[in-house]
């Protein structure tokens, strides 16, 4: 699984290993056969490598039907794969006619006839609407551990990596800047690229040291403390759940009331230099209105000194 | 309208000015008319001229004669011929024409394109002076044993340099327009450059390319200039249709004129062939990205 804001060459890396794009240098093998490899002039051509890639739009052939789509990569009818997909209903179709979570699992049922050595998944629901996007990716999240194959999954949304993968690489850039669990990625972020891709607050900040760690001045007024110890200029991360509201006369740190909106029983409060996800008050109230000044407060632990 | 404004004894000079702009409108309206009256008439009249000069059993006959059959047969093995030649070698360079970036290019396209323009008789003079007996490679040839000019072989070649460029043109353009995204796929799905050529994109250009065969064909039936230059017009070998309408114009007017009309059928049939083509294509295109004119993601199954 990796991650990336656009045009960091998440598709482009996939493409690469896929055989469709020649890089300048480096070396792509898989178990102990060499793909790729610039210094011995090895390219094998991307037919003779055994992939299966899914481009963001999966790729159907339109004038084919679902099982021909299917036995095209194969060379012979699968009705055992369109069978384990849940497609053998729709071998007579053409792609037009599925919807997007039935498309996905025809271009998997014709990935899987290549018999590939590797899954390459760009942007699975890239083209998806927010609710089919959440039902297609959790049946992706069922049926890729019982693949048992290595995938490579790009994809530019950090929520994809957290349903989907074990381990998250983040990219920026070409350039791989984090490769950990998702959990880690959420807690120790290697750099503020990949806090806010996470959805983190990330502020610009002084820190004090001071006993057990340290005192942060936020630029734009207002200090929070911090478990872990600095000196100088940094950055800071704190999660949006991480933050607490307080009345703004006995707080460190106040800041203006952008917008509340409420989700699934939270509400999403996006203040002038901060988005908080906080509880609504016991009674339901919101309480917090637009253009009101509140207090902000966040446990030492919780903020997180980057660089 | 300032006329409606207008008070006392402006009001009949305004009234005046309000009319002249709306007779403007009048004359510009029956002058479009006109001209595009004109401009059909002017196109269709030779057309209803040509079927209507004789009475159908005459037009038959006519084109029962023993040069009319001829130059039937010839243009029918000859345009044949031409054609399987031109998708047989036409079809796999405009599809790498249509796919390959490489330097020169644009130049390549530009000189395939270079017969479209080029008047048919300098065609034939070229095709005389390159492989008649006397050219370039016709005297290699002819020490082969080979002699093209003024034979079948020659209405064959004539109708090739004429008619290809517009099938290379329609078909690059067609090809240019498959996804590569799909081609792409087929490769990482084992398929070869030939089979990702073949089941992938020629069915996906296939509309593109139906029409683009269908210009060249009618170009081919209706080849005279290169034709006459390199093959000459001998009646039941290099004599087509349209040199039968030309050699029959002195000694036979009607016959002459029965070829016309059944030439005209020809087109007309051709037309409408590649006009169903060409929207069929448009249909096919839509189709090689699913996500646009497809069903909703919420339509019942």
């Amino acid at each position: 699984m990796l991650v990336g804001p656009s045009g960091s060459g998440k598709t482009s890396l996939l493409r690469t290993v896929a055989g469709l794009e020649r890089p300048h240098a480096g070396r792509i093998s898989l178990g102990g056969e060499v793909w790729f490899d610039a210094r011995r002039g090895v390219r094998l051509s991307a037919e003779r490598r055994r992939v299966g890639y899914l481009p963001q739009d999966y790729g159907l052939f339109p004038h084919l039907t679902v099982a021909a789509n299917v036995r095209f990569a194969g060379r012979r009818d699968r009705p055992d794969l369109l069978e384990r997909f849940g497609i053998d209903h729709l071998s007579a179709a053409h792609p037009w006619q599925l919807s997007g979570g039935e498309r996905q699992r025809v271009a998997l049922a014709r990935a899987l006839a290549r018999e590939p050595q590797v899954l390459l998944l760009d942007e699975p629901f890239g083209a998806l609407d927010a609710i089919t996007r959440q039902r297609v990716r959790d049946e992706l999240t069922g049926l890729l551990p019982k693949l048992e194959l290595p995938t490579l999954l790009v994809t530019h949304a950090f929520e994809d990596a957290t349903a989907l993968a074990d381990r998250v690489g983040v990219i920026d850039n070409g350039r791989l800047v984090q490769v950990a669990t998702s959990a880690q990625l959420l807690d120790s972020p290697a750099n503020a690229m990949v806090a806010a891709l996470t959805g983190a607050n990330v502020l610009e900040a002084i820190a004090t040291p001071g006993a057990s760690g340290c005192t942060v001045r936020l630029s734009g007024g207002g200090e929070l403390r911090s478990s872990t110890t600095a000196d100088g200029p940094v950055q800071i991360a704190i999660h949006p759940w991480e933050i607490e509201l307080t009345d703004p006369s006995s707080s460190t740190l106040t800041d203006h009331v952008v917008s509340v909106r409420q989700d699934r029983g939270r509400l999403n409060v996006r203040l002038h230099r901060f988005s908080v996800d906080a509880a609504p008050g016991s009674d339901g109230q919101i309480g917090i209105a637009e253009g009101d000044v509140v207090g902000l407060r966040a446990v030492p632990s919780s903020v997180r000194i980057l660089r | 309208m300032t006329a409606a404004a207008g008070t006392g004894s402006q009001r009949s000079r305004d009234g005046a000015r309000a009319w002249v702009p709306a007779a403007g409108r009048v004359a510009l309206v029956i002058s479009v008319a006109l001209t595009i009256a004109v401009s059909m008439a002017f196109l269709m009249l030779p057309i209803v001229a040509l079927i209507t000069y004789q009475p159908l059993h005459d037009l038959i006959s006519g084109l029962g004669s023993q040069v009319a059959v001829d130059a039937i047969e010839v243009s029918v093995k000859t345009n044949a011929i031409a054609f399987v030649l031109m998708i047989a070698f036409g079809t796999p360079f405009a599809y790498v024409l249509a796919r390959r970036r490489f330097p020169g290019r644009s130049v390549v396209i530009t000189l395939l394109e270079l017969p479209l323009v080029m008047p048919p008789a300098v065609a034939g003079l070229g095709l005389l002076v390159a492989f008649g007996t006397l050219g370039l490679l016709g005297h290699t040839l002819s020490a082969l044993g080979i002699d093209l000019a003024f034979t079948q072989a020659a209405v064959v070649m004539a109708i090739v340099f004429v008619a290809s460029p517009f099938y290379l043109r329609g078909a690059i353009a067609a090809f240019e327009a498959v996804d590569q995204t799909l081609i792409d796929v087929a490769g990482t799905l084992g398929a070869g450059p030939v089979r990702r050529m073949l089941r992938v994109a020629t069915p996906l250009a296939a509309g593109g390319l139906g029409a683009a065969a269908a210009v060249a064909f009618a170009r081919g039936i209706g080849e005279f200039g290169a034709t006459i230059l390199f093959a000459g017009s001998f009646q039941g070998t290099t004599q087509t249709l349209p040199l039968a309408v030309y050699s029959l114009f002195d000694a036979n007017l009607d016959q002459a004129i029965a070829i016309g009309v059944l030439l005209i059928a020809v087109s007309a049939a051709i037309l409408l062939i590649s006009k169903l083509l060409a929207s069929s294509w448009q249909t096919s295109s839509k189709l090689t990205s699913p996500w646009r004119g497809g069903r909703s993601s919420f339509a019942p199954r």
